[in-house]
C-alpha cells in the first residue's frame, strides 16, 4: 500500500478493521516517513518507535467490528501532555529528562481507543509562541516549505500530520496553538469548548484558557478523536459534566438554513488579501450548500490581544513557578544558596520568550498593578464573552480567518514579539470566551502555502462546527492536499 | 502613662478530614518522609487540584458555629511565593471571597463576658516540612503535610489581655472539638496561632503600630509572648522610639521575640483567582442541612447537665469544657453509672492522674466501660471506695480490666458475717483493755476497735458492717 500515509485516520482505521492492513504495517509506514523526513522537519522531541511496534502487535489481536474507528491508527502527542514513563519536556531545557509517573487523561483515553503513539511532538517552549521556534530542541519546519515555520505552539503536531508522519496528533490550544499551526500546515484542527476535554496531565501554560484537541486530516477525523477525548474527568475540577461522544455519527454535511456570521471587524486592516479572498470563497462554498451568510460588526477585536496576553501571562507566571530546580527536571550547577539555585536554574533553564511572559505576568499581578491590568483584563474578558453571546444571537457559527497571513519564514517573527502577538488576534478571542474553534484548509497563497479558515461555535457547539467543516470538506479537497503528493491533485 | 494592649489573632486549625484538601492522600500525622503524598499534592506538572467536599463542609460548620455569614459564592486564590516546602510555589488559599465572614465569639473571663468579632474564616492547604541535616549540610523536603486542609480564623483586634486571648482559644478549641472538625492538638501543630499586637495610651481610639508574632506553640508561650511583646513596645514608646511594623519570632527558650522581617521586606504574594478550581456555590438547602447537624455546644450542654444530672455548676462546667470529657462522661453514664459518681471519679481521680501523667483526656487509654465497671463494683459493695481509688490508680495507665484486677489481687470486700464475727472476736480478745475502757464509758475507743478489726480483714470489709458488728458486741 504505497499511499497508506495519505489516508485519513478514519480511512486507515476502516482498512485495519477490514484486515486490509495490519496495525504493524501502518505503524511501520509511519515510522518510515518519520525516519525519512525528521531530518528536515524536526517534528518529534522523543520517538517511541520500538514501543509503538510492540503496541501495534499487541493491539492486532483486539481488532473487532465494535472497536473504536481509530483503533490501531498511529498518532503522536504534543510534548506538554504527560505520558507515563515517557519523557515529557514542554520543549524546555528546564524539564530535562522529566518522565512523569502518571498519564494525562487525554493520552489515557486515546490509549483506551486503541491508539499507537509514535512519540512526543515538538512545540514552542511551554506552548509560548506562534512558530515552534522557541523550542529548546530546535525549530520544526513546515512540510510545504521547510524555509517557513509550521506555526505554533503545536507546530510539531501540525507538521507531523501534514508531513504524513502520523495520521493525527493531540495538541493543545491556549490562544490558537492548535488552529494556527493547522492553518499554516494545511491540516484540520479543533480546540473544543473549555472544560470538555480533561486538562489533567496537560502541563499548564494558562489554566483558564488551555484546552487539548486534535489535529488531523479532516473534520471527520477530528470528530472521531473528540469522541474518544471528551467527557467529565473527576481529576479535573474544571471539566464539564456534559454528554460526550456521538460527534462522528452526527456529521451529515447538511448546513441548510445554518446562519454563518462574518464579523466585519475580522476582515479589516492587516488581513492579507489572499487570505481574505480564500475566506470569502469558503463562505460561498457553505452558502452553495444552503447556509445563509450574515455580516455584522464585532467591535471587541481591539481588546483581544492585550486581554489575552495579560491573563495568559499572569497565570503562566504562577504555573511555571514550580520549575525551580528543587524537585525534578534540570538544575543549574554552582549555586551558592537557595536564592542562587532558583535564579541560576530559572535564568538558564527557561528560554527568552518564556522569561518575557513570566516577567509580564509577574508584573501584572504585582501589588499596585493588579487592579490596573489583571482586574481590567478580567473585565474585558467579560465584555468579550458578552460580545460572542450577542453574535450568536445573530448567527449559528462564525467564519473568520485563523491568522492574518500564511506561514512566515523561519527567523522572521522572533525579532518582533509584539508583531507575533498581534498575529494571534483571530484565535485568542475563542479561548477567552471558552468556545469551540476549528481551523480547516481552504486554499493556498501564490507561494503555495496553505490558508486556513476558522469556524467558531457557541459553547458546546462542537457538533455544528464539525458538521459545517465536514460539509465544506465534502465539496472541497484542500484538506486532502499533501506536500508530497502534489501531482495527485 | 497607662497603656492599653490591643491584640488580634490569626489561628490556623488543621481539619480532621481523612484525606487531603485536593487529593485523596491520607492526612495521618507522621509517617516516613514523602509516603503520604502523590503527584497532585506534590504539585507535579500537569496535575490538578480537586476540592475535597468534606473540607468545605467542615469549614462551613466551623463558620456557622462561630456565628459567621457563610459566603454562598466563594473562591480559591493563589498565594505565590518561592520556598522548597511549597512544591507548586503557590499556596491555594482564599483571599477575595473567603468561605465565612463577620462572626462573633463570646468569651468569659472571671465574671465578665466579652464579644470577639471574627473578621473571616478561610480554607487553605498546608505546606511541607524542611529538615536540615547539618552533618552533610543538606536540606531535605518532606511533603507529607502538603495539602493537609487548614482553616485560618482571623479575629478583629478585640482582645486587651492575654487572659482574654486564652479564653478565646479555649472556647475556639472546645467549639471545633464539639463539631468534630479538628482535634486541635497544639503539640502536633493542628492548632497554631499568630498574635498581632500593638499598644496605645489608655483611652486612645487610634491603633498603634503592630507586630505579628509567630512560632507560638502552647497557651503558655502565647501568654508569655504577649506579656513580653507588650512590655517591649511600651518601653520603646516610653523611650520616645517607634515600634516597627514587622514579623517577630517567639523563642521559647530565650523567653523573648526576635525580628524576622520588616514590612519593607514583606513579600508580594501576587494573589489571583485560582483558575484550576471553579467557584464554590453553596445552596441554602446545603447550609440548612449543616445547621441541623450542628451539635449541642458547651454552654447548652452545661445547663443540661445541671438540670438533667443535678451536677453542680462547677462540675458541669469542668466536664463540658472539653469534648473528650463529655464523650467519656456520656459513655460512662450510658453504661449505667450514676451521673454524679461518674462526674466525681472523672473530676477527682481521673483529672489527678491526667495531670500526673501530663496527658490530654483524648490521649488516655482508660475507657468508659472500665470506669463504669469500677463504679458498679463500688455500688454493689464488691469493693469499698478506698479500695476502688487504689484500683483506679492501678488500672489507669494501661486500661487494665478493673474486675479482673480486683479478682487477681483478692480485693473483693469481705461480706461473710462469720468472717467478720471471727475478726471481731480476735480483736476483742487482744484488746481487752480497750473493751473495758468502752464499758467504763469511754466511747472514743470504738474507732480504735473498728480499725483493729479492719486490719485483720486487710481493709476489705465494708466499714459500715464492721462498725455495726463492733458496736453490737460491745453493747450486748
Amino acid at each position: 500500500m504505497e499511499k497508506l500515509t495519505e489516508l485519513t485516520a478514519l480511512e486507515l482505521g476502516a482498512a485495519i478493521k477490514k484486515g486490509e492492513v495490519s496495525i504493524e504495517e501502518a505503524t511501520r509506514a509511519a515510522l518510515e516517513a518519520v525516519e525519512q523526513r525528521e531530518g528536515e522537519l524536526n517534528c518529534f522531541i522523543t520517538r517511541t518507535g520500538e514501543q509503538a511496534l510492540e503496541r501495534a502487535r499487541a493491539l492486532q489481536a483486539g481488532v473487532k467490528e465494535t472497536s473504536s474507528p481509530l483503533y490501531g491508527v498511529p498518532m503522536a502527542i504534543k510534548d506538554n501532555i504527560c505520558t507515563k514513563g515517557v519523557k515529557t519536556s514542554c520543549a524546555s531545557k528546564i524539564l530535562g529528562d522529566f518522565k512523569p509517573p502518571y498519564e494525562a487523561t487525554a493520552a489515557e483515553r486515546m490509549e483506551r481507543a486503541g491508539c499507537v503513539s509514535l512519540g512526543k511532538l515538538n512545540m514552542d517552549e511551554f506552548a509560548m509562541g506562534s512558530t515552534t521556534e522557541t523550542s529548546f530542541y530546535g525549530p520544526t519546519h513546515n512540510p510545504w516549505d521547510t524555509g517557513r515555520v509550521p506555526g505554533g505552539s503545536s507546530g510539531g503536531a501540525a507538521a507531523a500530520v501534514a508531513g504524513r508522519e502520523c495520521w493525527y496528533a493531540l495538541g493543545s490550544d491556549t490562544g490558537g496553538s492548535i488552529r494556527q499551526p493547522a492553518s499554516y500546515c494545511g491540516v484540520t484542527g479543533i480546540k473544543p469548548t473549555y472544560g470538555t476535554v480533561s486538562r489533567y496531565g496537560l502541563i499548564a501554560y494558562a489554566s483558564s484558557l488551555d484546552q487539548i484537541g486534535p489535529l488531523a486530516r479532516s473534520a471527520a477525523d477530528c470528530a472521531a478523536v473528540l469522541d474518544a477525548l471528551m467527557g467529565k474527568d473527576p481529576r479535573d475540577g474544571t471539566s464539564l459534566d456534559v454528554p460526550a461522544g456521538g460527534l462522528l455519527a452526527s456529521l451529515t454535511g447538511d448546513v441548510r438554513g445554518m446562519k454563518i456570521g462574518l464579523p466585519a471587524d475580522c476582515f479589516g486592516e492587516g488581513l492579507d488579501p489572499e487570505v481574505r479572498r480564500a475566506m470569502l470563497e469558503a463562505a460561498d462554498v457553505l452558502k452553495s450548500r444552503g447556509a445563509q451568510l450574515v455580516e455584522f460588526d464585532f467591535p471587541v477585536m481591539e481588546y483581544m490581544v492585550p486581554t489575552y496576553y495579560i491573563i495568559a501571562a499572569a497565570e503562566a507566571s504562577s504555573n511555571l513557578s514550580r520549575f525551580d530546580g528543587v524537585k525534578y527536571g534540570w538544575r543549574a550547577e554552582g549555586y551558592e544558596d537557595l536564592t542562587d539555585l532558583y535564579c541560576k536554574t530559572r535564568t538558564q533553564g527557561f528560554g527568552a520568550e518564556v522569561k518575557r511572559r513570566i516577567l509580564l505576568g509577574t508584573f501584572v499581578l504585582s501589588s499596585g498593578y493588579y487592579d490596573a491590568y489583571y482586574k481590567k483584563a478580567l473585565q474585558a474578558k467579560g465584555l468579550i464573552k458578552a460580545a460572542f453571546d450577542d453574535a450568536f444571537g445573530r448567527c449559528d457559527l462564525m467564519l473568520t480567518p485563523v491568522a492574518p497571513t500564511t506561514a512566515p519564514k523561519l527567523g522572521e517573527s522572533l525579532s518582533d514579539p509584539l508583531q507575533m502577538y498581534l498575529s494571534d488576534i483571530d484565535t485568542v478571542s475563542v479561548n477567552l470566551a471558552g468556545l469551540p474553534g476549528l481551523s480547516m484548509p481552504c486554499g493556498f497563497d501564490k507561494g503555495g502555502m496553505p490558508i486556513g479558515a476558522q469556524l467558531i461555535g457557541p459553547a458546546l457547539g462542537e457538533a455544528a462546527v464539525l458538521n459545517a467543516a465536514h460539509a465544506f470538506q465534502m465539496d472541497t479537497d484542500w484538506h486532502k492536499r499533501s506536500p508530497y503528493e502534489k501531482e495527485v491533485f | 502613662m497607662t497603656w492599653e494592649t490591643v491584640i488580634g489573632l490569626e489561628t490556623h486549625v488543621e481539619l480532621a478530614t481523612k484525606t487531603k484538601i485536593f487529593c485523596s492522600c491520607t492526612t495521618a500525622f507522621g509517617g516516613a518522609p514523602n509516603t503520604h503524598c502523590c503527584p497532585v499534592c506534590m504539585g507535579m506538572p500537569g496535575t490538578l487540584p480537586v476540592v475535597n467536599k468534606k473540607v468545605v463542609e467542615f469549614a462551613c460548620k466551623a463558620g456557622l458555629a462561630l456565628n459567621c455569614e457563610i459566603t454562598r459564592y466563594n473562591k480559591f486564590d493563589r498565594k505565590n511565593y518561592f520556598y522548597p516546602d511549597l512544591p507548586k510555589a503557590y499556596q491555594i488559599s482564599q483571599l477575595y471571597l473567603p468561605i465565612a465572614r463577620n462572626g462573633r465569639v463570646t468569651i468569659q473571663t472571671g465574671e465578665r463576658e466579652r464579644d470577639i468579632r471574627i473578621h473571616e474564616l478561610h480554607m487553605e492547604e498546608d505546606a511541607g516540612k524542611l529538615v536540615h541535616d547539618p552533618w552533610v549540610d543538606q536540606t531535605k523536603a518532606d511533603y507529607n503535610r502538603c495539602g493537609v486542609p487548614l482553616i485560618e480564623i482571623v479575629t478583629e483586634p478585640d482582645f486587651r489581655t492575654a487572659e482574654q486571648v486564652i479564653a478565646y482559644l479555649e472556647k475556639l478549641k472546645s467549639t471545633l472539638e464539639y463539631l468534630g472538625v479538628s482535634d486541635c492538638k497544639m503539640q502536633e501543630g493542628s492548632l497554631r496561632c499568630d498574635v498581632n499586637l500593638s499598644v496605645r495610651p489608655a483611652g486612645s481610639t487610634e491603633f498603634g503600630t503592630r507586630t505579628e508574632m509567630k512560632n507560638l506553640n502552647s497557651f503558655k508561650a502565647i501568654s508569655r509572648a504577649i506579656a513580653y511583646e507588650a512590655r517591649r513596645q511600651i518601653e520603646l514608646l516610653e523611650e520616645g522610639k517607634r515600634v516597627i511594623q514587622e514579623t517577630r519570632r517567639w523563642d521559647d527558650n530565650k523567653d523573648a521575640t526576635f525580628s524576622m522581617r520588616s514590612k519593607e521586606n514583606a513579600q508580594d504574594y501576587r494573589y489571583f483567582p485560582e483558575p484550576d478550581i471553579p467557584p464554590l456555590e453553596l445552596s441554602e438547602e446545603y447550609l440548612d442541612g449543616l445547621r441541623k447537624e450542628q451539635p449541642e455546644m458547651a454552654e447548652e450542654r452545661k445547663e443540661r447537665y445541671q438540670k438533667e444530672y443535678s451536677l453542680p455548676e462547677y462540675d458541669a462546667g469542668q466536664i463540658t469544657a472539653q469534648k473528650a470529657l463529655v464523650d467519656f462522661f456520656e459513655a460512662t453514664v450510658a453504661l449505667g453509672a450514676p451521673a454524679k459518681e461518674a462526674a466525681n471519679w472523672m473530676l477527682g481521680e481521673m483529672m489527678r492522674r491526667l495531670k500526673e501523667e501530663e496527658l490530654e483526656p483524648k490521649d488516655m487509654k482508660l475507657t468508659p466501660e472500665n470506669l463504669a465497671a469500677l463504679i458498679s463494683m463500688v455500688e454493689q459493695g464488691t469493693i469499698n471506695r478506698n479500695t476502688a481509688a487504689k484500683v483506679f490508680r492501678a488500672i489507669f495507665p494501661d486500661n487494665a480490666d478493673a474486675q479482673a484486677y480486683v479478682k487477681e489481687h483478692g480485693l473483693e470486700q469481705v461480706s461473710d458475717p462469720v468472717l467478720v464475727e471471727h475478726a471481731v472476736e480476735e480483736a476483742f480478745a487482744e484488746n481487752a483493755d480497750a473493751v473495758a475502757d468502752f464499758k467504763a464509758g469511754n466511747e472514743k475507743v470504738l474507732g480504735f476497735l473498728v480499725g483493729q478489726v479492719m486490719r485483720r480483714l486487710k481493709g476489705k470489709a465494708d466499714p459500715k458492717t464492721v462498725n455495726e458488728a463492733v458496736r453490737d458486741r460491745l453493747t450486748h
